[in-house]
Parts: C-alpha cells; structure tokens; sequence
C-alpha cells in the first residue's frame, strides 16, 4: 500500500537526459502558447481567431479533440483488456496506457474547451439543465466519468491496489465505449448532414480507437525506451507485439469500413453526400484523403506490419506514427467535407465547396494540445517511470 | 392519421403538380409520389414525407395552441429586402449575422431564357426540431405552448452543434450574447406585446409571408393552406424535421 511509496520506487531518473529535458521544455512551450492562444480567443472573441463561419461552425480543433478523444478510449480499452484477460500480453504495456489514456484526454478536453464559445456554462447547465437526447450531453457526461474513473484507477496502480484498479478500470473502459459512439452519433444522427448520417460512424469510431489506441501505445513505449537507453525486455516486447496484431486487424477493417462508407454513398441518391464524398475522392481534399488518410494512414502501415510479422519494434512504431498522422488527417476529413455542400445548395450561386483553412490561431491551439499530451508523456516517464515497467502482477 | 390512411387518400398524380417543381424534386433525389388529400398538400418521396409535411395539416390535431406557422408565397418576392430590414431592427441582429434572408437564383426557362427566382428563408419551427434535439443543455427549447422554437441564452455552452444539426441554416452565434441566436417569431419583441404578426410578415409589401395560428380554422394560414387546387411544400422534407414554414406559389 502507500505507505511503502515513496518517489524512488515510482519514478525512473534515466529519463532524465539533457535531450529529454529540452524536448520537455520545448512541450510545455508548445502546450503554454497554444493554450494561450486559446485563451486570448476566448476573451477576444473567437472569429478574430478562428476561421470557422456560420455554414462550417466545425473545424480543426473539433476534429483534433475528436483525434484525441479517439486515441484516449483506445488506450483505455487496450489497458482494460489486458488487465482483464490477465494472460495476454497487452497487460504488460496497461499501466502506461492507462496513464496515456489520460495525458489524451486531457490534450482533447484543453483542445475542445477551447473550441466552445462559452465553456464556463457547459459546468453549470450540463449539471442542472440536462438533454437526455443529446449526444454531446452524453458524451461529455461519459468522457468526465471516464476520466474521474482512470485517475482513481491510476492512482490504485501506483499505490498497488490491483482489485481496485481493475473494477475502476473496467468502469472506465465501459464509460469511454459510451462515449466515444456518442462522439461517432454526434454527427451520424444529424440528417441535415448527408455525408455524416447513418449508421456507421459510432463503430467506425470505435474500431478507429483500437488503431490509433494500439498505434499510441506502440509509439510512446516505444519512445520511452529509447528514453531510457534500454532494449526491451521479452515481456514488453511480446505486449507490443500484441498491440501490433491489434493494430493491423484494426486497420484491415478501417480499410473495409471505409470502401464500404464510400460505396453505400453512390448507391444512394442523396445528391449532397455524393458531392462531399467527391470532395474527398477526386475534389479540393483528395491529397487530404488519398495521401493522408488512405495510403499514410491505413495502407502503409498495414503492409508494415504484415511485411515485417511484427518483429521489429522500429518498425511497428513508424507503422504507429502513420496510423496517428493518418488517423488525425481522416478526423479532419471527416469533419471537414461534411459541411462543405450549402444546405441551400443549387441557390444564391453557392460552390458545392464552401471551403475551410484552419487559421493560424486555431493551429496554435492544435499544437497546444499536442503539448499537453506530450508534456504529460515525458513528465510520466519521469516521474511514474517504474509503474510502467511489465505487469509483475496478475 | 396513419401512415397507412393516407396513402389510401385519393392520389390525384404527379401531374398536378407544376413541372418545375416536380423537376425540383426530381433533383433533390425526391420521387413525387402524387398529390394528396384533396389536391392540396403534398407530394414527395415516400408516405412518410408526406405525414412529415402534413403532421398538423390534416390530422386536424395541432400540438399547439396557437400553433404558429408561416406561409410564403415564394414567386411574389421581389427581393426588397424589406423583411430582412424589419427583422434587423426588430431584433437587434448584428449585421455579422441573420435571422432571415432571402436566397435566389437564375432558372432556365427557355433557350436562353432565364428567370430571377427569390426565396425567403428563416428558421422553420420544426416540429420535430433537430437542433433541440441535440442541444446539451436546452438551451434551446420547443415552447410548449407556441411550438416556437426559442433561446435561453445564458445556457449556450457555444458548442454549435445546433447550427450543424439545423437543415436550414437558420442559427449564428451572436458575439455579444455568446450564444447561438436566431429567430423566434418575434416573440419576445411583437407577438408577446400582443401583435399578430412577425416583424416581417408586417414589413413585406408584397403579401409574400402570411403568419398565423394554423389550428385556427378562421386564421388566414389556416384557409391558404387548405385551398382546393392549392400545391404546398416544405423544404429539405427528408430530414425529417417537420417544417412549420411552408412554400406556395400565388
Ligand atoms: S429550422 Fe433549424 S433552428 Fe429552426 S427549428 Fe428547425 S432545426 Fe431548429
Ligand atoms: S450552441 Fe448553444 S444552443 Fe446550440 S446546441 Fe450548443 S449549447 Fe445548445
């Protein structure tokens, strides 16, 4: 229990390299000007800030919260299963996936409250003026549930309370399901939006958190032993093989996903979908979707991974990189191209292309939030550095 | 009435309506389907558009009292703008934003010939709102009594979902409030005062936006709507959102 604790049996100062420490300054001078950024846009107003409009109130800071909220659930459901299952090896990279799961869901809350207009009423009236229909009601309810319940479960790790750990864990995990197909049916439940509505999008946001969880968790162990100078030991290396596997069937089935998402649109007649889903496959954003999200994000690594059986860990980690650059991408795609066709399309000479760049201010903010997840990641392995090391337990 | 009534009402066809509508529907992806209910109302996809388009029309049950609607007799707009101007005053709209507006275009009408073509649009009063839906802290509401579709604006969180969920672009955020506006019949500013109509309705020279109580059988909606021969539509009906604007011609 914790009264054996003490920060030598916690944190890891191997870390502590002088390039691991400019690379930390240089995070937390990312995450305060970004968020700073934010900041002086919430006082100045956003539209001197962001280039979102009446007809695209969505942009890049949605789609990066929703990357990052994304990325948080996978981590949380990768740790709950391997310590759940205790006998894969998954458990041997939990506790800092647990501890990722939250360094993501803090860059996505930074991130997303800073898109609201108006955050400080979210505290209030999500609590005392409840809508029971609404998705974002629900998916902010479950991610604040989720996250209370990884920091109990955290600290049940840390201060070796495996029972408690796991029960919390498992609540956890099912808070962040929850929630991550809320986040999915906030936009395939809007029928004013074509490309979004249907049935897809809650589990293609779930699958897509098992990719980017397991490409997270891959890359950040990964890095942490380059950290430490170490080689990996067997148990660590059979979880990353684990999550490797986890990876590549997860993208398998995001390539599927995604030609049928395409397929089903151009068999329907919604001429709207059809005109964004264009937008994407051969308009303004094909660079976006060809490059990005299908080859960088799904189809190079996946080949990365079958190509090399999951047996080098560089590897499987540039696999990882690219499933999270792709996985950022389609978010934005997504995001993006559905609001591109005017609801009134075909009056007022409107372009079947409203168009969207993300401002610099905006920008800031995104590596604001990149900030904060890797500050949290290198302070982690400082400071919890041990609690990371593979499960002894179990 | 069920589903399953109305498609036994006799279907006077597809030819009642006038062609370029029907060619408007045909490009919206929308079979007509026919003309029900004695030559009146509607004629889109499937049975269930229909229902979505008449709910308050011919089920002769209006979930509110008054039930509010607007009518607009698109081809008399001559694009003045007066409205627009009424609605600005009336309401305090900043001029970075809209309540109403009025949308056109150029449709062919011969070779080489085209025509101006206006639409006024503005907030539908759904009745099946999706921005209510899905709006996390109610900040915006279907008045229980009104069905208006109103703002409580000090518990926007500014999420704007509402403005992506809404099929008619009918909400901005307003800067100075921090929350979404957009229109509620003039509510707080003319019909709480006792006025009967919208800033609008009462601006436009040309008689193009009747206002008024649809479950009132002597209020003019009430008799437009169910003229014999007269053809009425909503926009963007397979949304599902149940419009309380409708669009007519004459
Ligand atoms: S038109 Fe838009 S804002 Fe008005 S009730 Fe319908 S969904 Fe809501
Ligand atoms: S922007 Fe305001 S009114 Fe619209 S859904 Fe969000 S909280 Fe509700």
């Amino acid at each position: 229990m914790s009264n054996n604790l003490s920060t030598g049996t916690l944190s890891e100062p191997r870390v502590a390299t002088p390039t691991v420490n400019t690379a930390t300054a240089f995070a937390i001078l990312f995450t305060v000007v970004g968020l700073g950024v934010g900041v002086y846009a919430m006082i100045a107003g956003h539209h001197h800030v962001y280039a979102c409009t009446r007809e695209v109130p969505w942009g890049i800071l949605i789609s990066t919260y929703a990357f990052f909220a994304i990325t948080s659930t996978g981590l949380c459901l990768l740790a709950a299963i391997g310590h759940l299952f205790g006998g894969t090896p998954l458990m041997h990279l939990g506790n800092r996936a647990v501890y990722l799961s939250i360094a993501t869901i803090l860059a996505a809350f930074s991130v997303i409250g800073l898109e609201l207009e108006s955050p400080w009423r979210m505290l209030i009236y999500n609590v005392i003026s409840p809508n029971l229909t609404s998705n974002i009601w629900w998916m902010g309810t479950l991610y604040g549930m989720a996250v209370g319940a990884m920091f109990i479960e955290f600290f049940a790790i840390v201060t070796r309370q495996w029972n408690l750990a796991l029960a919390v864990g498992i609540m956890g995990a099912l808070a962040e399901v929850g929630a991550n197909t809320n986040l999915g049916a906030v936009f395939a439940t809007l029928s004013a939006r074509p490309f979004w509505y249907g049935a897809q999008l809650p589990v293609f946001f779930l699958c897509s958190s098992f990719a980017s969880g397991a490409a997270a968790i891959i890359l950040f162990t990964h890095l942490a032993y380059k950290m430490r100078g170490t080689d990996f030991d067997e148990r660590t290396f059979r979880g990353l093989q684990s999550a490797g596997k986890v990876l590549a069937l997860t993208l398998f089935l995001l390539v599927v996903a995604t030609a049928w998402r395409f397929i089903v649109i151009f068999t329907g007649n919604n001429e709207m979908a059809m005109i964004a889903a264009n937008h994407l496959l051969k308009g303004k954003m094909a660079t976006n979707f060809w490059l990005f999200e299908v080859a960088i994000g799904m189809v190079f690594p996946l080949l990365l991974l079958i190509g090399t059986q999951m047996k080098n860990v560089p590897a499987m980690s540039i696999a990882g990189a690219m499933t999270l650059v792709g996985g950022f991408i389609q978010r934005y795609d997504l995001v993006v191209a559905g609001q591109q066709v005017p609801v009134y399309y075909g009056w007022d000479d409107l372009p079947s292309y409203l168009g969207y760049i993300p401002s610099i201010g905006e920008l800031l903010v995104v590596m604001g939030g990149i900030g904060v997840c890797l500050t949290l990641f290198l302070i982690g392995e400082r400071v919890f550095g041990k609690v990371f090391k593979p499960a002894e337990h179990h | 009435m069920k589903i399953d009534d109305l498609e036994k009402l006799k279907n006077e066809g597809p030819d009642t309506l006038p062609s370029k509508e029907r060619r408007k529907f045909l490009k919206w992806g929308l079979a007509v389907t026919g003309v029900f209910a004695g030559g009146a109302v509607l004629s889109l996809t499937s049975a269930k558009n229909v229902q979505g388009a008449l709910e308050g029309i011919k089920l002769k049950k209006y979930p509110y009292k008054p039930h509010y609607c607007m009518i607009i007799r698109q081809d008399r707009c001559v694009d003045c703008e007066k409205c627009k101007e009424a609605c600005v005053k009336t309401n305090n709209v900043p001029e970075y934003g809209y309540r109403t507006t009025i949308l056109e275009r150029e449709i062919p009408i011969g070779p080489d010939e085209k025509q101006r073509e206006f639409m006024p649009v503005l907030c539908n009063h759904c009745n099946h709102p999706p921005c209510v839906r899905v709006c996390p802290t109610r900040a915006t509401y279907k008045d229980e009594k009104t069905g208006i579709v109103m703002m409580d604006y000090k518990k926007c969180i500014g999420c704007k979902t509402c403005m992506a969920a809404c099929p008619y672009n009918a909400r901005y955020f307003n800067e100075e409030k921090r929350a979404i506006d957009k229109c509620n019949f003039c509510f707080d500013t003319r019909l709480s005062k006792g006025e009967k109509l919208t800033a609008c309705a009462a601006a436009c020279p040309a008689d193009v936006r009747i206002f008024g109580d649809l479950s009132d059988p002597e209020s003019r909606v009430y008799k437009l709507i169910h003229e014999p021969d007269r053809v009425v539509w909503v926009l963007r009906p397979e949304t599902g959102a149940m419009p309380n604007v409708y669009y007519t011609k004459g």
